[in-house]
């Protein structure tokens, strides 16, 4: 049974890739949704069994790789980290499956479009579900190549394409670091499987290890180069400038791939790896920072988008951040927890940014829309439900989970704990603040778009409001539901078990009670704030960036990052390409080898050639100074 | 075995040639020729399949020998294969009834001559594989030169003479110093036998010497930086079945002969060199790469990204580790499949538009969207994605160099960055995007024999990438004992 939750989606996508042309787009979409929808069932089966009867499995389905010491296996592991996961993947993948019936409609290649997102779904589950670092590598791969099919899926769009090749190059520059992470790992311990590796763990945290001259601690490494790699999957700054730009594939990626489950996947592997992890305290640290800088520069530069899906998508950037810098203070169970809720609440919101784009006929400038609330009103009323579980309104999911980072972070008790609480505030009222702006500026206010009359706009189709329905679900109640599941107090081991390592114990006290309503309060007053800047005072927000242009400018050209690299990597690539070609091929090593020799041997024989001018004369003269020369040789001597 | 197995797997494509030397040059035979050549690679296939399987994968000396005297006292025809070289060998007898298959579409004229080409060229390759005396491997790697020479020279494009001669000339130069090593080897040890020499050994002193005369030859089929610069002009004026040949099968032979003779006769000097080999691999893998990254031909883009790929399996050839040597092999046979597969792809278009600009195309996968499928696959197989072969080869070197240096393991997997780079932005700009150029509109999509050779590629691609065993198990003793006779070599010294 265990088996079919992973393939199942693979071959819901073997059937729409390669026989849709013959079944036809209706019948793909149904086999895809409708096998993915199963596999979510058995999911929420196999988390019930873990949770009610601490079920946990490792099926081994066929040898791999193996050579020498190297031992890889295919397999599926359960516990109860793979076993949440496998409920996030599945079940959104499935509603985006069915969302997608209603979204697609009007596209030509429907079948394809299916079987990438059923492809997606399976290299997902293989990710999680690995029990070693190979095969979390291929599911890893795997994800970032459907990633890219799916980005470049209007493959007439030059954006998309570009956008497409950037993921993908970006990701490979943290699988650069991840796969040296995992040579690193089987050169220190001789194997890849998780238990093993784990349980070496304690035993090298002596081993030191030599690079380029500097000595550096080999545990702290392998930390370091697995969170290259995370950083790359999850968009973490430095490594986050293709997420932005993969918003050019069809909303419904960007809420399963861009948003719920891939993107995540930095998250779980730190998470997964916390037995390794948990003995770096340097690295942990540095996990916070990034996690931190990272929230802090995506909800700066979310305040000034105008664009409705790159809004979320920096929004999408910042909550990872958050949940890094959960993992960075050792509160992974937390980091798992953010992660769960925020599949829900970024999924809706992502789907139902969909939902108005679809409405507007393709338009994704807020600047364009406006006072369509009433138009759109179940659109808008699950829009609200999200914005407010994403900005941690009480007793939303939100709540719960990201006012638990902040509390944990607080209790670390050190000083990049505080700091990181610190900013983790602030972000989260920068947060309500961008959220509220791309809700007012959407609904409210005055109709703005130029295009499609107010009246042609229209609700969604059924099958795209359910799945909107089913999430906001888990947009209100995941919080509450599985708060004391995923970070209960006192009793927080028993549902993690082993799958999960703390090397002390999270601390179980509690913040003093002003620092625990000083987010629920910043988060409240957001919304009128929000509601005076886009919509009372709207020439207020204009006066303000005018008076501060560099600052506004910074952050709508996103920190200038993109240009950064231009400058440092690409145009330096280029131009070295074209110098080891042009010069160092065509003029040193052509010009000095090959072509160097036969113009030189060519000079030569068309020297020797005068020689033999055909003159008698000539020969003779020469043959006369040879005689004298032999001559007075044989005389001399 | 009284049977000669390995004899009969290198005369037959000849006896073949034979038969279409006798066949009139006339257009009207071209379609018998080309069955009658088919005929024998296919037969030459099976049987190299069947001693596949009948081969034991549990020991390590060499199977199947063959031991003849030819001229006495002085050289033996001895031939006979162990697991590394098995892989070759079917590899050769696969790729060449493939590219007969293709031969079709790209050579207009003489197809009778250049059968008989590909034929001998297939005798010598194998040749090459399991010959076990040094002189009949000299001559089986020299001669392999000779059919090469004519294809590009008589079939190529427009600038064909030059880079026939520069082909010739910069593999010609290498080969006369591993003959003159040859023969010194004679005087030195009084055999030319192979497994005799492993047995006795070289004398350190001679050592280096004689490794740099291999080196230069090897270095330049494989091909390494810096001389390497034949091959992308090699590859852009040989006719597709040519360019075929040559990426998945000749280039092989210089790492084969580096495991082989490098590695199993002077030890010594392998330890000595391994960091110019480092070194030169780590430089070819960046370096090339980026010189890919910037071609505007498509042949030439592919070719340059083979020599980094040939990169990467020297590097794994020369860390003495398991995981490296069965990397380099495992990565060989898969660039045999893909490298072969790119060309052919190429080919596929060259052949409707008569270009290989990378400008001229764009948009296409609407129009040919069987052919933009496998070209897909074939991309990311060569970009090392997990799934394909591909990874497997990659990963396990870098796994293997990585025990022995960490600074080139760290170089040499930036290559792996910019290996996506290149690939995705050439498949970008030939299939994705807007169709522009208004031509390509009445492109066909590929026919019955294109699609059966690109899906017989495709199918053991993606198999070994997800089930490598077959290949692993073969190898893996022979593997095994090759360390450990390289280590006690070393100790003894």
């Amino acid at each position: 049974m265990e088996i079919s939750i992973l393939f199942l989606p693979l071959a819901a996508s073997i059937i729409a890739g390669f026989f849709g042309r013959f079944i036809g787009d209706r019948n793909s979409e149904i086999i895809t949704s409708a096998l993915v929808s199963i596999s979510a069932f058995l999911s929420i089966f196999v988390l019930y069994q873990v949770i009610e009867n601490q079920y946990e499995e490792n099926i081994v389905i066929a040898t791999w790789i193996n050579s020498g010491s190297l031992d890889v296996n295919w397999s599926m592991m359960i516990d109860p980290l793979s076993a949440v996961m496998l409920v996030v993947v599945t079940s959104v993948s499935s509603l985006v499956h069915i969302y997608s019936i209603g979204y697609m409609s009007h596209d030509p290649h429907k079948p394809r479009f299916m079987a990438y997102l059923s492809l997606f779904t399976f290299a997902m589950l293989m990710l999680v579900t690995s029990d070693n670092f190979i095969q979390l590598f291929f599911g890893w791969e795997g994800v970032g190549l459907c990633s890219y099919f799916l980005i470049g899926f209007w493959f007439k769009k030059e954006s998309a394409n570009a956008a497409a090749i950037k993921a993908f190059v970006v990701n490979r520059v943290g699988d650069f670091g991840f796969a040296l992470g995992i040579f690193l790992i089987f050169y220190l311990f001789g194997t890849v499987n998780y238990s093993e590796v784990f349980q070496q763990v304690p035993s090298i945290t002596d081993k030191n290890l030599s690079f380029l001259g500097f000595e550096v601690k080999a545990i702290d490494l392998i930390c370091l180069l697995l969170f290259i790699g995370a950083m790359g999957k999850s968009a973490q700054i430095l490594l986050h400038t293709w997420l932005p730009d993969a918003m050019e594939g069809p909303t419904p990626v960007s809420a399963l791939i861009h948003a719920a489950t891939m993107v995540t996947a930095g998250v779980f592997l730190v998470v997964r790896c916390s037995p390794i992890y948990e003995y770096s305290p340097l690295i942990l640290n540095l996990i916070t920072i990034v996690g931190m800088t990272t929230a802090f520069f995506a909800a700066t530069v979310a305040l000034v988008q105008t664009d409705i899906k790159k809004i979320i998508a920096y929004s999408t950037c910042s909550q990872l951040g958050y949940m890094f810098f959960a993992a960075g203070v050792g509160a992974y169970n937390v980091a798992m927890f953010h992660l769960f809720t925020h599949a829900f609440f970024k999924a809706l919101l992502f789907l139902g940014s969909g939902s108005v784009i679809h409405a507007f006929k393709d338009e994704q400038d807020i600047n364009n829309m406006g006072g369509v609330w009433k138009k759109l009103p179940y659109t808008y009323a699950l829009m609200i439900i999200g914005t407010l579980a994403l900005t941690g309104f009480p007793f939303l999911s939100g709540f719960y989970s990201k006012d638990a980072i902040i509390e944990f972070a607080y209790l670390k008790g050190n000083t990049s704990g505080y700091y990181a609480a610190g900013i983790g505030i602030f972000t989260a009222f920068l947060t309500s603040i961008y959220s509220w702006r791309l809700i007012f500026k959407t609904f409210h206010g005055k109709y703005n778009n130029k295009f499609v009359k107010i009246e042609e706009t229209h609700e969604s189709p059924l099958v795209m409001l359910i799945p909107l329905v089913l999430l906001s679900i888990g947009a209100i109640f995941a919080g509450f539901l599985f708060k004391d599941l995923f970070v209960g107090h006192g009793g927080e081991n028993l549902f993690w078990a082993d799958s999960i390592k703390f090397l002390e114990p999270l601390s179980t006290e509690h913040p003093p009670t002003w620092f625990l309503l000083l987010t629920p309060c910043l988060v409240l007053l957001s919304i009128p704030i929000a509601y005076y800047l886009f919509i009372k005072n709207k020439e207020l927000p204009n006066k303000i960036a005018n008076m501060n242009k560099p600052l506004y400018k910074f952050l709508v050209n996103k920190w200038y990052f993109d240009e950064l690299y231009d400058v440092i990597f690409i145009n330096p690539s280029k131009k070295l390409g074209l110098f080891f070609w042009k010069f160092c091929d065509g003029k040193l090593i052509d010009g000095f080898g090959p072509d160097g020799i036969s113009s030189f041997i060519k000079r030569c024989s068309i020297k020797a050639n005068k020689f033999q001018s055909g003159f008698i004369y000539q020969y003779a003269f020469v043959m006369l100074l040879g005689f004298s020369a032999l001559l007075t040789f044989l005389i001399v001597n | 075995m009284n049977f000669p197995i390995l004899s009969s797997l290198i005369l037959l494509p000849t006896i073949g040639a034979l038969f279409l030397i006798f066949l009139k040059n006339e257009d009207g035979n071209s379609t018998t020729a080309k069955y009658v050549s088919l005929f024998a690679s296919v037969v030459n296939f099976l049987i190299s399949i069947y001693l596949w399987i009948s081969f034991d994968q549990s020991i390590s000396v060499f199977q199947f020998v063959e031991d003849r005297t030819w001229i006495e006292g002085f050289i033996n025809y001895k031939v006979g294969v162990d697991g590394i070289s098995i892989l070759f060998i079917i590899l050769t007898t696969f790729i060449t009834p493939l590219c007969i298959i293709s031969v079709n579409n790209s050579v207009k004229t003489r197809l009778r001559d250049f059968l008989i080409a590909i034929l001998i060229m297939e005798s010598f390759m194998i040749g090459v594989f399991c010959a076990l005396d040094l002189v009949v491997f000299y001559l089986f790697f020299e001669a392999g030169l000779i059919p090469m020479f004519l294809i590009i020279g008589i079939w190529g494009g427009p600038k064909r003479v030059y880079s026939a001669f520069k082909f010739f000339l910069y593999t010609l130069l290498g080969s006369v110093l591993m003959l003159v090593a040859i023969i010194s080897i004679y005087w030195i040890s009084g055999t030319t036998d192979v497994t005799k020499l492993y047995e006795l050994g070289i004398d350190a002193k001679y050592q280096n010497l004689l490794w740099l005369a291999f080196f230069s030859s090897f270095a330049v089929k494989t091909p390494m930086w810096p001389v390497h610069t034949w091959l992308p002009d090699a590859h852009v004026e040989a006719p597709t079945a040519g360019s075929v040949l040559l990426a998945a099968i000749l280039l092989k032979m210089a790492g084969y002969g580096f495991i082989r003779f490098s590695l199993g006769l002077f030890p010594i000097a392998s330890e000595i060199f391994t960091p110019l080999i480092y070194a030169l691999s780590v430089i070819a893998i960046i370096v090339t790469s980026l010189i890919a990254l910037m071609q505007e031909d498509m042949k030439k883009l592919i070719a340059y990204s083979s020599v980094a790929h040939m990169g990467f399996v020297t590097l794994g050839i020369f860390t003495i580790q398991q995981q490296g040597i069965e990397g380099s092999i495992i990565q060989m046979i898969s660039h045999g499949l893909v490298s072969a597969a790119l060309f052919l792809c190429v080919g596929v278009v060259y052949d409707r538009m008569h270009s290989r600009m990378i400008s001229s195309y764009g948009g296409i996968v609407t129009i040919i969207p069987k052919y933009s499928i496998l070209f897909m696959l074939f991309t990311l197989a060569a970009l090392g994605l997990p799934g394909t072969s591909g990874f497997i080869g990659e990963f396990l070197i870098l796994m293997g160099v990585f025990k022995d240096n960490f600074l080139v393991a760290v170089l040499a997997s930036l290559g792996v960055i910019l290996g996506a780079a290149y690939m995705l932005w050439l498949y970008k700009r030939v299939v994705f995007g807007k169709l522009i150029n208004e031509n390509l509109k009445s492109m066909i999509d590929l026919n019955k024999s294109e699609y059966f050779i690109l899906a017989c590629l495709a199918v053991p691609t993606l198999f070994f990438g997800f089930y490598p065993d077959p290949l692993i198990n073969t190898i893996e003793v022979s593997v095994e004992d090759l360390i450990n006779m390289y280590n006690s070599n070393i100790m003894i010294k």
